[in-house]
């Protein structure tokens, strides 16, 4: 299998803070990555890299064999982006969002109108179809958002916390709803979450990411055996995260609010 | 009471870490206070006042003498000598001048003769505060001219026709061209520059700039469709306000169309300017912040409210570059005037050249990334 996405030693620095700090790796096409780490550990800066949404201090990344800074524009039409937040237009209607995206992306007429029948089918909305988008819930714009990321049938799919913030059946039904679509599209997803649960069911390979640098990288089964003095099958991601990624969860217990951490293990 | 407390403190440690409201709210007070404390009232000078001398004889020349020492006294006049009287009062219409002094062919022989001499002022009384300032600076000119310092054989009594142009203006509809550029405004900055940041703030940027759209192209999107919405909101405060203030035969349809074209102009102005200015902006408190600031800035030195001849160096420099000046001059040759293109190309062009500027400004600013 070719490559879809190709990061080489890429560096993202803030002023002194190094957000990014030489991180290589490697997504095959049809692949389901995900990116996993603390907040503030890198993974947006990482994604945000790759989708030309901000310039590498240093490095290379190649998404479908274009380079992110020297031919932007390429990449971008052969992408599909769903950023951290919810970036749809509130008072238009779900169609109108499709539709605006569609055009921005230069789809032609001829296919605006089918494709986008399809997408609200793929992502269960053909009902909603007509209604503002501020009258849905958290869920169902956010699929408003995965079906505006296909408009123009991209062949990667980079997705940024897609179902954070979401209630777990809602949590479920996009990551269903994402599996399908990608069966369906052969697509290449690049999916950052704090939800261990759904990247181990669903992730082809797990990259974790803590201070900016890569610390791990393989399929589910072979991070959980790479924990030392366990049984791979009572090992869960969280434990692989913790291992990893264990020193910000002490620190976070340390912190004056634990409520507040972002280091709260969900099961 | 100590919840009480509570929110009092939330909401002065919020206020102490908002510099720039802080800055806005000290900032805007005074700039009102000078600006509008020189926009009002001042002394109106420099008036373009065109002399058709017909005469030649020597009271025409003591006339223009007299003249000719207030414009290098009071400096309420710049002269203008014009041979053609119809040439004068075309620029007089098209607002190139304020005032024609008309020296007739038989003033020296009346003059000499005491035959009641007499020389006309024809003013553009469609700004009262510059009409009556002329008539009593040619008024008191024409007094001196009655008044020898030495005793003369004929005392002369020569009197003085005031002319105006136009049919009386009253203030309301002095101020409409203001409102209509105020309404462009307001809707720019609120239709355009707020919901610009705020959209901006809540991440729906982030949607545009990881599809293949150009700067450019994502810059004139912004500045074209805030110009439709201001556009909207000129014609209608166009409309409405002409029949609120009286003016006269509101639905003129060429007029109407010149107007267009202006209210289109000077939403693509003061869109791009709003551009220029809030393209680097994060802070939604920012444009709100802002608004009242460049309203004053903009609106008072325009010559809205008072004419800027009555303006200090230091606004009328302001006026200069500012689009509210064009647009509310051209707009004042529209309604007030019914005049043509001719009176208000230049309006037109400085509007152009100005959204050019600003915009292509605003896209080289433009961030392409986060």
């Amino acid at each position: 299998m070719a490559d879809a996405i190709e990061v080489r030693d890429i560096v993202k620095k803030f002023g002194d803070f190094t957000a990014v700090d030489h991180i290589s790796f490697t997504v095959k096409a049809g692949e389901i990555v995900g990116l996993l780490g603390p907040n503030g550990a890198g993974k947006s800066t990482l994604i945000r890299m790759m989708v030309t949404l901000l310039p590498p201090t240093s490095g290379t990344v190649l998404v479908n064999g274009f380079d992110v800074v020297r031919q932007s524009d390429d990449v971008r039409r052969s992408i599909g982006v769903i950023p951290q937040s919810m970036t749809s237009d509130l008072e238009l209607s779900v169609e109108e969002n499709l539709l605006i995206f569609a055009k921005l992306y230069g789809v032609p007429r001829d296919k605006r109108t089918r494709l986008i029948k399809e997408l609200l089918e793929a992502v269960e909305l053909t009902q909603w179809a007509d209604k503002p988008v501020k009258n849905l819930s958290g869920g169902m714009r956010r699929r408003v958002e995965i079906a505006r990321g296909l408009v123009h049938e991209p062949r990667i799919f980079f997705l940024d916390e897609p179902t954070t913030g979401l209630d777990p059946v809602s949590r479920t039904a996009v990551w269903t709803m994402l599996q399908r679509i990608k069966s369906q599209r052969d697509l290449t997803v690049l999916i950052t979450t704090h939800y261990m649960d759904e990247a181990d069911k669903l992730c082809d390979r797990i990259a974790i990411v803590d201070h900016g640098k890569l610390v791990a990288l393989d399929t589910p089964r072979a991070l959980k055996a790479s924990i030392p003095g366990r049984e791979a099958d009572t090992v869960t991601l969280d434990d692989v995260f913790v291992h990893y990624a264990g020193h910000d969860l002490r620190d976070a217990l340390q912190a004056p609010s634990a409520a507040d951490s972002p280091f709260v293990m969900r099961r | 009471m100590h919840r009480t407390w509570a929110i009092v403190e939330r909401e002065l440690r919020r206020f102490r870490r908002s510099p720039m409201l802080i800055v806005m709210s000290m900032i805007f007070p005074l700039l009102q206070l000078v600006v509008l404390g020189y926009a009002f009232g001042g002394n109106v000078k420099h008036l373009r006042l065109a002399i058709v001398d017909q005469d030649h004889g020597v009271p025409a020349v003591k006339i223009r003498e007299l003249a000719g020492a207030v414009s290098a006294g009071a400096r309420t006049l710049d002269l203008l000598e014009y041979s053609d009287p119809g040439e004068a009062l075309t620029d007089l219409r098209n607002g190139l001048i304020n005032g024609v002094l008309e020296i007739p062919p038989d003033f020296s022989r009346r003059t000499l003769t005491d035959q009641q001499p007499r020389v006309a002022l024809i003013s553009d009384n469609t700004d009262n505060f510059v009409s009556a300032t002329l008539a009593a600076t040619v008024s008191s000119l024409v007094g001196a001219f009655n008044t020898p310092v030495t005793v003369q054989r004929v005392t002369p009594v020569a009197s003085l026709d005031v002319v105006e142009v136009y049919p009386y203006v009253p203030y309301i509809q002095y101020l409409l061209p203001g409102s209509i550029t105020m309404s462009i405004f307001m809707m720019v900055m609120i239709g355009g520059g707020i919901i610009f940041i705020d959209d901006k703030a809540r991440g729906l940027h982030e949607g545009y700039l990881v599809t293949p759209i150009t700067k450019l192209e994502l810059v004139a999107g912004f500045n074209i469709s805030g110009t439709i919405k201001a556009v909207l909101a000129g014609a209608v405060i166009t409309v409405i306000g002409s029949v609120i203030a009286g003016v006269p035969n509101p639905l003129d349809p060429m007029r109407l169309l010149r107007m267009l074209l202006v209210i289109s102009l000077t939403s693509f102005a003061l869109i791009s300017l709003m551009f220029l200015l809030m393209v680097r902006v994060t802070d939604p408190l920012l444009p709100r912040a802002t608004f009242g600031v460049l309203n004053t800035v903009l609106y008072f030195p325009s010559g809205a409210v008072y004419p800027q001849a009555g303006f200090p160096n230091w606004m009328q420099a302001i006026a200069v570059v500012d689009p509210f000046t064009y647009a509310v001059h051209a707009f004042k040759n529209l309604l007030l005037k019914n005049t043509g293109f001719e009176a208000i190309s230049y309006d037109l062009l400085f509007l152009l050249l100005f959204s050019t500027v600003a915009m292509t400004a605003a896209t080289a600013l433009f961030k392409r990334t986060l």
